[in-house]
């Protein structure tokens, strides 16, 4: 096991070339739908389980159903409403599964970025063979169903290995959402030496995390949002910002959330100089202006 | 390190659901459903009127709500009984207040423990939906099917026998079913649960007994959720609730279908003295919208058959 990641290089976010956003914008703004498949019975992992309760864990299974059953048509009205073009996290199952919603997606131009196969099959414990066809499975669904060329990865359920960096480049990739060091984009070294990037997602300002795992009120999650923003955007003038709300229809997306968050994001959209963007589009831009 | 090869197969990967119990569909690729009068939002509030067992087995989990410290948990086994002795008066008295209709989730058991709580309850006019025998009788993936079938057989001879109800409505323990309880439940009569919560509105539900109607059951805007598990205040859990109502009556308004707004109450957590009067708020507040219709489980069912 590595004492370090050793990924990318250390330095100080006021000691940096500025980072110019395209029309002089001061944060590029992304929104990360996860657009995930839990299984009800999945083969199981030796390092985690699935699910608390023995299969089936209704509570669970259900909870997640319930994003793709209701929560994904309100959340999707309500990026439409902002102008907002959903950079998706996909478990690639779903293509298979629920077509439906990836014709909307496709429709609406959102990018989609490989989240695995299943967010209950983990990469614990796969052999690199086992970790490469996985990641190749998930790169050529999206082509298949999409017509993208998947650029970003973000790990199923956030469950890595050393190699998965390398194996994601290798298979056609370009940026990572797994890694929480920066407010800025940052060259990632993978092995095979291809341009390969960091895009800030978020796990601070991601609905689980703050309605599960820190267990904050709607408005107040509306709120920190809020606040998250206007810091950004204030040194954002100085040197561009990246600012990404991951999401999870079945969270955000019932009824007694919705509104708050809908709050949030009429604060961010109603700045003019933001860049409102896709994950793609941001790696694609920092690698061009800011990567040797 | 390696995984089995299987890890990487994944023979359910198709269209629809992993599973037969119900057919994948979007809510807004449904037809609408028309509630009577023309109502936008059905409002179910359950009251959940329990017995947490003091020699809890917690087998394989505790029951949201049950002991939590050594045998005997005194505090935690008096505090549940609050909720039959005090909490629930104040709950249904709220509800009276504003005109809003409860319907009773009752621990079988409750008809042997507090005849006189049932009686109470069979006074009103109000439907009573079988909550299982206690709050530890847990359906779950490991309990063998016979046993659990007896659970279920004795609770609804039980209840329906204690209350002269047919007993059509079925809510789990915890929420926990296992593989076998929806085609149990179906063979004893029951006709609809609320255990699966994935949608807000009720949908069929697959079992060898015939279809039975999941009726979903908020667990994001139940009390114990909010209040208990996220430690919200009961002001934020009046705003949650005013907030969901407010949301749901106007996507039933834009969609010109109607939705559902499905409350579980415990009289041991939202009857407390510090607590009922933001019930009460939150009751207010959906009792004064237009287009709302306050009804019971059973009445919610028929009217999304009839609209079918």
């Amino acid at each position: 096991m590595l004492e370090s990641l050793d990924r990318y290089d250390f330095s100080l976010i006021d000691e940096r070339e500025p980072i110019r956003w395209p029309k002089g914008a001061r944060v590029a703004f992304w929104v990360a739908p996860n657009i995930e498949f839990y299984e009800l019975d999945p083969a199981p992992n030796p390092v985690r389980r699935a699910w608390p309760r023995p299969v089936p864990d209704v509570q669970g299974y259900a909870t997640r159903d319930y994003g793709n059953r209701v929560g994904h048509m309100r959340m999707m009205q309500l990026l439409d409403k902002y102008g907002v073009r959903g950079s998706i996290s996909l478990s690639t199952a779903l293509c298979e599964h629920h077509p439906e919603i990836i014709e909307l997606c496709v429709k609406r131009d959102w990018e989609f970025f490989s989240h695995g196969i299943y967010n209950t099959r983990y990469t614990y414990g796969m052999n690199e063979a086992q970790e490469r066809e996985m990641i190749e499975d998930s790169v050529r669904t999206i082509k298949r169903h999409t017509g993208q060329d998947c650029a970003g990865y973000l790990a199923p359920a956030l469950t890595h290995t050393e190699h998965t960096l390398d194996l994601f480049a290798e298979a056609g990739g370009i940026y990572t959402c797994d890694l929480f060091h920066d407010d800025q984009p940052t060259t990632v070294r993978v092995r095979s030496g291809k341009p390969f990037v960091s895009v800030p997602y978020s796990l601070e300002l991601n609905d689980t995390i703050a309605y599960v795992v820190n267990k904050v009120e709607p408005r107040r999650y509306a709120a920190m949002i809020k606040k998250a923003f206007d810091r950004l955007y204030f040194e954002g003038k100085e040197s561009g910002r990246v600012m990404c709300i991951p999401l999870h229809a079945y969270q955000v997306s019932h009824p007694h959330r919705l509104a708050a968050f809908e709050d949030a994001l009429a604060h961010i959209t109603s700045h003019k100089d933001i860049w409102v963007t896709t994950g793609r589009e941001i790696a694609e831009y920092f690698i061009e202006h800011h990567v040797a | 390190m390696s995984l089995e090869p299987s890890y990487l197969h994944y023979p359910r990967r198709r269209y629809g659901m992993d599973h037969a119990r119900y057919e994948w569909s979007m809510l807004t690729e449904r037809p609408p459903v028309r509630w009577p009068g023309n109502a936008k939002l059905a409002v179910w509030v359950n009251l959940a009127v329990q017995f947490f067992p003091l020699n809890q087995r917690g087998k394989p989990f505790a029951p949201p709500g049950g002991m939590t410290t050594a045998y005997p948990d005194l505090r935690h086994y008096t505090l549940r009984e609050y909720g039959n002795r005090v909490g629930l008066v104040r709950c249904v008295q709220a509800l009276d207040t504003f005109g809003l209709k409860p319907t009773f989730a009752v621990n079988a058991i409750i008809a042997q423990k507090y005849p006189r709580l049932l009686e109470r309850l069979c006074e009103r006019d109000d439907e009573i939906l079988c909550h299982s025998w206690h709050m530890d009788s847990l359906h779950h993936g490991e309990l063998d099917e016979s046993e659990e079938a007896e659970i279920i057989e004795r609770s609804l001879a039980c209840l329906r026998e204690a209350t002269g109800q047919p007993i059509r409505g079925w809510l789990s323990p915890g929420g926990s079913q296992s593989h076998n309880t929806p085609d149990l439940l179906a063979s004893q009569g029951i006709e609809y649960m609320g255990d699966w919560l994935n949608d807000d509105l009720p949908y069929p539900f697959r079992t060898k007994h015939g279809d039975l109607i999941a009726l979903p059951l908020s667990l994001e805007l139940d009390d114990h959720f909010i209040v208990g598990v996220n430690l919200h205040s009961e002001t934020e859990y009046a705003e949650q609730i005013k907030d969901a109502c407010d949301f749901l009556l106007r996507e039933a308004q834009e969609a010109e279908g109607g939705r559902l707004l499905a409350l579980n109450v415990h009289p041991w957590l939202m009857g407390q003295p510090h607590r009922i009067a933001a019930l009460e708020d939150a009751l207010e507040h959906i009792a004064n919208q237009p287009g709302i219709w306050s009804a019971s489980a059973h009445e919610i069912v028929s009217a999304w058959r009839n609209a079918q």
